[in-house]
């Protein structure tokens, strides 16, 4: 049986060595009690997408593709390409950051293209996360950048090609938490 | 008529600052001016009480299961509750600070902040994945984590978007609760993560964590290593009772002093990553849109801040007379080290009472005295925190920030207290 000052050493291990666990060893007196994960489990459950495009998955789309996932799956909310429906929109807005009533979309304002495929994916459409193939999240994520001219309209968006489109507006966040990416 | 012994009272009574509040501890040492003042209140206002209350000429109600409030509190409930178009789980409720007390909001008020609405998660089904770069990704059950060495902590809860409103051009016209209710406080207990981190073998090059949960939104925030390390706690009790739903049940990460959004609810995956993941609650969602079109990130501590919750909007002053100010102050940068109320404006400030606990990332009570003289007045309140920190004026607040940024907004609150009784939000 644990005594309570055996679970006060067990957390002074673990806090004094921080990370240690890298090392290969198992730290002390804790409980143990998490099985090993297997390969297989951890694919299916990671689903997030690094800035520089580490997860994404197979599979491939282009603007005319995704137009047509949009106007079934996401249109009734987010209105005609993007504008004008009951929620968030996604087109537009460029320049108007600075001004007194900014826009906010996916064009103007998010500085990762790759987080437009990890959101699409793990969260959209609204009221059916997680139905969309790979390659339909890839169109739609292409349509958006399509329509914001970010991208053009027969460019292909995959694995390759998504981390190396460089949105508008990544260079107007100012990273009060420091990070600098290790690759540009 | 008043009585020399009454002039002899309010000589007495030593004033903390201008327009009639009074040192913090008048109603400590001058115990019976205080009692007198609100006695004649409640003489005048209730009726004489019957000789035998009802309730005492019968048997009264029988044991329950489980506690609820009384029937005649059922006013008090989580107010402006709002969801995006076409929605009824992604949008937020808020607590009804002005008729609340103490530091601890009952759970069943605690705000509401959720993406994709409330999931229902069988415990038993629920498991926690941990891994990415570690030695051994592991898989925690609810039951499993269960038997972990836990600590209890009370700390606040607060969303960025708390009092939000007060970027607009008018002040709301809502009550306290309504513009400032995404805050609650709660006592959490739970696991450390750096236990289970140890475990997994996180490696030193990981400088970053990503916290996912089991939601329709898969809400998911980057957090990094050393908070993870720190004080981040997995939290499975919420008040002495497992987490409520709305609040995460089974299990949910809870980072004292950051921002609501990141305390990931249900959670189901914690991946250890050398660069932040940027999602959409990072970047496009939860960043500070500032004047000049940039936008700061990863703005994770919620500022000093506080608000007077009595008399607030939503309460109404019931006569001319003594009252006892009240209000919480919070920091996510440690604890409030002093308050200061003004009843003029902020021409003069008094020193607020603390009132005990005083802890790190929780709210505190402050208190003080207030003799209110019947005609308009503007209370305020500013709160000083132990790294210094000291809330600024909205209008300073503003020009350093401008309008846009939609979130952590912690700027003087002024709350004008009519002639009529009437309490309003005022830009003062």
């Amino acid at each position: 049986m644990f005594t309570r000052r055996t679970l006060v050493l067990a957390g002074c291990v673990v806090s004094l060595t921080g990370c240690a666990g890298s090392t290969g060893s198992t730290p002390r007196e804790t409980p143990n009690l998490g099985r090993p994960a297997t390969q297989a489990e951890i694919a299916g459950w990671d689903v997030s997408i690094a800035p520089d495009g580490r997860g994404l998955p197979p599979g491939s789309g282009t603007p005319s593709q995704g137009a047509q996932v949009y106007t079934q799956k996401c249109q009734a909310c987010h209105g005609e390409k993007g504008v004008g429906g009951p929620n968030d929109r996604l087109a537009g807005g460029q320049g108007t950051l600075a001004s007194k009533t900014p826009v906010r979309t996916v064009g103007s304002y998010w500085p990762y293209a790759t987080t437009v495929f990890d959101y699409v994916r793990r969260a959209m459409p609204f009221a059916q996360p997680h139905s969309l193939s790979d390659s339909e999240v890839y169109a739609v994520t292409a349509y958006l950048l399509s329509l914001n001219g970010i991208i053009g309209e027969t460019d292909v968006m995959n694995a390759e090609t998504l981390p190396k489109v460089k949105m508008p507006n990544r260079d107007n966040f100012i990273l009060v938490h420091p990070w600098k990416p290790k690759t540009p | 008529m008043r009585s020399r012994r009454d002039d002899r009272r309010d000589n007495d009574a030593r004033a903390a600052a201008g327009n009639g509040l009074l040192d913090r501890r008048v109603f400590l040492k001058g115990g019976a001016a205080a009692a007198g003042a609100f006695m004649a209140f409640a003489s005048e206002s209730a009726a004489a009480p019957p000789e035998i209350p009802p309730g005492m000429t019968m048997s009264g109600a029988p044991l329950s299961p489980y506690g609820s409030p009384a029937s005649f509190e059922r006013e008090v409930t989580r107010t402006l509750i709002r969801s995006q178009p076409g929605t009824t789980g992604a949008g937020a409720s808020r607590t009804p600070l002005e008729v609340l007390e103490g530091i601890i909001t009952p759970s069943g008020l605690h705000f509401e902040r959720h993406h994709n609405g409330v999931p229902t998660i069988d415990p038993a089904q629920h498991q926690l994945l941990i891994h990415g770069m570690v030695a051994r990704p592991l898989i925690f059950t609810v039951a499993a984590l269960s038997r972990y060495p836990m600590e209890s902590r009370i700390h606040f809860l607060e969303c960025s978007g708390n009092s939000g409103a007060m970027f607009g051009a008018t002040p709301p016209a809502q009550t306290c609760g309504q513009t400032h209710g995404l805050v609650s406080c709660s006592e959490w207990t739970g696991v450390p993560l750096r236990l289970l981190l140890a475990e997994a073998g996180a490696d030193p090059k990981a400088d970053w964590i990503l916290a996912e949960g089991a939601d329709a939104a898969a809400m998911s925030r980057s957090v990094p290593m050393a908070k993870a390390m720190d004080d981040a706690l997995l939290a499975l009790y919420q008040n002495g009772e497992r987490l409520r739903p709305e609040n995460g049940y089974p299990v949910r990460l809870f980072l004292p002093g950051y921002e609501g959004n990141m305390s990931v609810k249900w959670l189901r995956r914690i991946k250890v990553t050398d660069t932040p993941t940027m999602t959409k609650d990072e970047t496009s969602k939860y960043s500070d849109l500032q004047a000049d079109g940039k936008s700061l990130m990863f703005t994770y501590p919620m500022e000093v801040k506080s608000v007077i919750t009595r008399p607030a909007p939503g309460l109404k002053m019931t006569g001319p007379g003594l009252y006892e100010v009240s209000g919480i102050a919070w920091s996510g940068r440690g604890k409030i080290r002093k308050v200061e109320v003004s009843a003029d404006g902020g021409q003069t400030w008094g020193e607020a009472a603390l009132s005990a606990p005083v802890l790190a990332y929780a709210l505190t009570r402050f208190r003080i005295p207030w003799k209110w003289n019947g005609a308009s007045a503007v209370l305020k309140s500013r709160a000083t925190d132990d790294a210094g920190g000291v809330q600024p004026t909205r209008d300073e607040f503003i020009a350093r920030h401008g309008s846009n940024p939609i979130y952590h907004y912690h700027a003087i609150q002024a709350w004008s207290v009519e002639a009529n009784g009437e309490v309003k939000n005022v830009y003062a």
